[in-house]
């Protein structure tokens, strides 16, 4: 039913139910005791359709969908990894759902147990004294990280140091971070191999630095060598160091980012620690810090008591609460359980196997791909484009391509250093021959691109869709189902 | 190196390093400064099948209770159907990312849109998000809309009836933003609307941010509010719980700017606090201050109807520092939840979810005022969560309910205790507790 288009509104039909509930035992007629004047005039649309209407037409719009159980997603920066199945099932586990985060502690210690366990494994991890599992996303923690270094400053009573530092080549989301932090944005310029360059950095570092936020490695996937200089420099101006830990999956076995001389990261469970990505969400993004910086961390905090028992707490020079209750817990779970099934045995080939699935592509497709930086590179490396450049092909009409092939696109148009960026990351659960297919269909695109050119200008060909018509979507937005039918009609 | 999440032969592994050029794996990190190489073993334990996994987390299962809830503060007790975890168990849903690709990702952008549209029949908006991280952020970010939009005003009035862990959280984003907060206190359990007023005559309050209903379960009455609001030029978030507006006065009807709140009262489990699902609405004219992913519809090449993540110029892949927010997902599966429960429990079923928790909630209220050991604390309407007064020993009394599986009350001080029910509660459990808590 791949051309199912209907929207759920369009199966209602007046008194249609998807449900029942128990018969009303307590004649209270609680409603009535409302005055009607906070109550609503008229009713909210909502569908009325039965239980198969719905289970037919979400099973539908699945169809219409691609995930990484339908085939290769080798889309840089987000570490589309495999996402293990029993992992699903334990954290739908009804003894774990059915908690409410205002119980007692007594009665919900395998819940905390969980929490304080896998804060524990994540800063052995990444080298640092403990986490915060409470942030709800990779971009909550960077706000979170940033706002646990502006709270260490304020706490040392040095009010000046408002400013952050942040690569030219970053994620969008540390500087929009920064913002929504309160602090202001100084950027740093990379060299033309994409790494900070030192010596523009040094001028910047004054005495209104509160830190810096770096990714290594960086967002062209090459590992920043100069990294301890780097850290001193900071240091000895008197900064902290910020992990953007999006690009930590390469580093599992290798490095630790506090090793590294970090003093704060994120760490984005759906990247690197394996839970699904949700089309979106929920995520989960832990902040660990150094040492010196635990009493920072926001609350509530999970603690271990020495006869082994865990309760909550509250600190009194905590930033404060960036979340209602303890976070995305349904989602520790699930990194929880990929930690543990992997084991120290196999967490160390992680990041090894990510890398050498990344240069294995590089090396298999530069003769037809723009590499703009030589070299070894981590999990995930940038192509310029196609190679050559008289055909008029763009990168985003290879993107297009791919998804004919039955392939999720790489990220493109990411990082700005280049024109045609297409950035790939395949993620160490893939193997070789999901990479052979993935290398030869590119290879076929590239000679396409040279031979019949329209073929790829005009693609995708055989998706449900096609190209669609993002200007006018922008333009006059049409965003629920009432004003589609208006402008339909 | 191989393991059930690592496909890698050690053939695959020498023809590998033979493209590239190298003669072992750990060349790929010659680059990496010796000191800061990781030489030990991690102190995580070995690795576990899938039999040994199972047996730990039911061992750790075992050391929760689950009980039987009779309260709220923020993460209700609803029912889920059965069709919404099976149908969230399609793969082709959670394995997806954000939908960058439209071409390939229809089924998460029309959920979306789907989910915009319910969202926006409760609230009675034009204008909804693709959704946000929980309720408390969802407030967090309505605060910043109401300062971005406002000209040069920079405070923002928060009522002390909101639950306090979204009080909690607004707060930390202020203070961090540099965003003045103001606390309006309260009377007989609702915002104190005369101090509200006498507040806005300062004229650098850019918005004020109220609850529907309020952390006492009550329903504020907010006649006139929007008019002085806006009068003083500002604007108006109702934090409102989205199960509720399906018979409460809808955020649009109260005159609000923007609505938000926690779509956990939509079925989600409890799970100990998260995931959950934050909302945002508003009027097409904040549409662009908005934060987080919008869903809007199109037409592909041929025509034919088609859904585009839209208006991205708001976002920060873009804008970078200037963006509205830093905000760069949603809880997407979360909203596929929202829409499916929607969808089966549809315009009726949405009503009876209330009816039914509300007469529940008037039965305990009812019965525990008649046993004489309880007392009102306001007299004000309720839902399905409210306070009472008393002198019991009510942390005595909640121990010996979690002995028999119950959690009672949330005690919010001295003599007074709240509590909620939802449609799973039944007389006999509602009788039982009852019966518990007057033991002595």
């Amino acid at each position: 039913m791949k051309t199912y288009d209907k929207l759920i509104f369009e199966l209602s039909k007046p008194g249609r139910k998807g449900f029942e509930l128990p018969e009303d035992q307590f004649n209270t007629n609680g409603l009535s005791s409302i005055p009607t004047d906070l109550l609503r005039k008229d009713e909210a649309e909502l569908p009325e359709v039965s239980e198969l209407d719905v289970v037919r037409h979400f099973t539908n719009l699945s169809n219409k969908n691609f995930g990484v159980d339908t085939g290769f997603y080798p889309l840089g920066s987000c570490t589309m990894k495999y996402n293990p199945k029993i992992n699903e099932e334990l954290a739908a586990m009804p003894e774990f759902l059915a908690l409410h985060p205002l119980q007692d502690a007594s009665t919900v210690q395998g819940a905390l147990h969980i929490y304080w366990d896998l804060q524990r494994m994540l800063a052995n991890i990444s080298g640092l004294a403990e986490f915060t599992l409470n942030p709800y996303a990779g971009a909550h923690g960077e706000l979170t990280g940033l706002m646990v270094m502006r709270q260490y400053h304020m706490s040392r009573g040095d009010e000046k140091r408002t400013k952050v530092i942040v690569p030219d080549t970053a994620h969008g989301t540390n500087p929009a971070s920064a913002m929504v932090a309160g602090l202001e944005v100084v950027e740093v310029k990379s060299k033309p191999n994409g790494s900070i360059d030192v010596e523009d950095l040094k001028p910047l570092l004054d005495d209104t630095i509160a830190g810096i936020m770096m990714t290594n490695p960086n967002t062209v996937g090459m590992f920043e060598t100069e990294i301890l200089e780097i850290a001193k420099l900071v240091h000895d101006a008197g900064g902290l160091l910020y992990y953007d830990g999006a690009n930590l999956n390469p580093l599992l076995g290798k490095v630790r980012p506090g090793d590294m001389g970090f003093d704060i990261m994120h760490i984005n469970l759906h990247k690197t620690f394996s839970t699904p990505h949700g089309g979106g969400g929920p995520g989960s993004g832990p902040v660990g810090v150094a040492a010196h910086l635990v009493d920072f961390l926001p609350n509530p905090r999970v603690k271990k008591a020495e006869e082994g028992s865990y309760h909550v707490e509250t600190g009194d020079q905590s930033l404060g609460s960036i979340s209602s209750f303890f976070g995305n817990f349904g989602v520790m779970m699930k990194a929880y359980a990929y930690i543990l099934s992997l084991g120290k045995e196999n967490i160390k080939n992680v990041g090894p196997l990510a890398t050498l699935n990344a240069n294995y592509i590089k090396e298999s497709l530069k003769d037809d791909y723009l590499l703009p930086i030589e070299g070894v590179c981590k999990h995930e490396f940038v192509f310029d484009g196609l190679k050559d450049k008289s055909t008029g092909v763009t990168t985003l009409n290879v993107a297009k391509r791919l998804l004919d092939y039955g392939f999720h696109a790489p990220t493109i148009y990411f990082p700005l250093l280049f024109h045609e960026s297409m950035m790939i990351e395949p993620t160490e659960t893939e193997s070789k021959e999901t990479l052979d297919e993935f290398i030869e269909v590119m290879h076929k695109v590239a000679k396409e691109a040279r031979e019949t050119p329209q073929s790829v200008i005009d693609a995708p060909l055989t998706t449900i869709v096609r190209k669609l018509d993002e200007t006018s979507a922008a333009k006059k937005p049409i965003l629920n189902y009432k004003a589609l039918k208006e402008a339909e009609a | 190196m191989t393991n059930k999440y690592l496909p890698h032969t050690e053939d695959d592994i020498r023809e590998m390093l033979q493209t590239i050029g190298i003669g072992n794996i750990d060349e790929l990190y010659a680059d990496v400064p010796q000191e800061v190489v990781f030489k030990e073993e991690y102190d995580i334990p070995s690795e576990m099948s899938e039999i040994e996994l199972r047996r730990h987390f039911k061992n750790l299962a075992q050391q929760n209770k689950p009980l039987t809830i009779f309260a709220g503060s923020g993460a209700y007790d609803h029912y889920s159907p059965s069709t919404i975890a099976h149908l969230l168990a399609r793969s082709e849903f959670y394995t997806a990312y954000t939908p960058y690709q439209p071409e390939i990702s229809q089924g998460t952008l029309q959920y979306i849109f789907e989910y915009q549209s319910m969202i926006s029949e409760l609230t009675g908006m034009e204008a909804t998000n693709a959704s946000i991280y929980d309720g408390a952020t969802s407030a967090a970010e309505a605060m910043f809309m109401m300062v971005n939009s406002a000209k040069k005003k920079n405070r923002v009035l928060l009522s002390s009836t909101l639950l306090d862990s979204v009080v909690k959280v607004i707060k930390t984003y202020a203070k961090f933003h540099g965003v003045k907060v103001g606390v309006i206190g309260e009377k007989d359990g609702v915002t104190d609307l005369d101090a509200l007023y006498k507040e806005l005559e300062e004229g650098d309050v850019a918005g004020v941010i109220l609850p529907q209903p309020n952390k006492y379960g009550i329903i504020e009455n907010l006649e006139g509010v929007a008019e002085n609001v806006h009068s003083a030029k500002g604007f108006m978030t109702l934090y409102c719980d989205p199960s509720a507006l399906a018979v409460l006065r809808t955020p649009a009807e109260w005159g609000a700017d923007i609505a938000c709140g926690d779509g956990q009262t939509l079925g989600m489990p409890l799970s100990f606090g998260g995931p959950y699902l934050g909302f945002i609405s508003c009027s097409n004219s904040m549409l662009r201050k908005m934060p987080g992913r919008v869903v809007g519809a199109t037409k592909d090449a041929d025509g034919k109807r088609g859904y585009v993540l839209t208006l991205q110029a708001r976002e920060q892949h873009i804008r970078r520092q200037k963006a509205t927010s830093n905000i760069c997902s949603n809880q997407s599966l979360m909203a596929l939840f929202a829409t499916v429960y929607l969808s089966l429990m549809g315009k009726q079923g949405l009503k009876e979810v209330n009816e039914l928790a509300c007469d529940g909630a008037h039965y305990l209220y009812d019965k525990l005022i008649a046993s004489g050991k309880f007392e009102k604390a306001y007299d004000k309407p309720f839902l399905k969560e409210f306070v009472v007064k008393t002198n019991l020993d009510m942390k005595k009394i909640n121990e010996r309910l979690i002995e028999n599986g119950i959690m009672g009350g949330i005690i919010l001080d001295d003599n007074r205790v709240e509590f909620a029910v939802t449609e799973k509660r039944t007389k006999e459990e509602i009788d039982t507790l009852v019966e518990i808590m007057l033991e002595d």
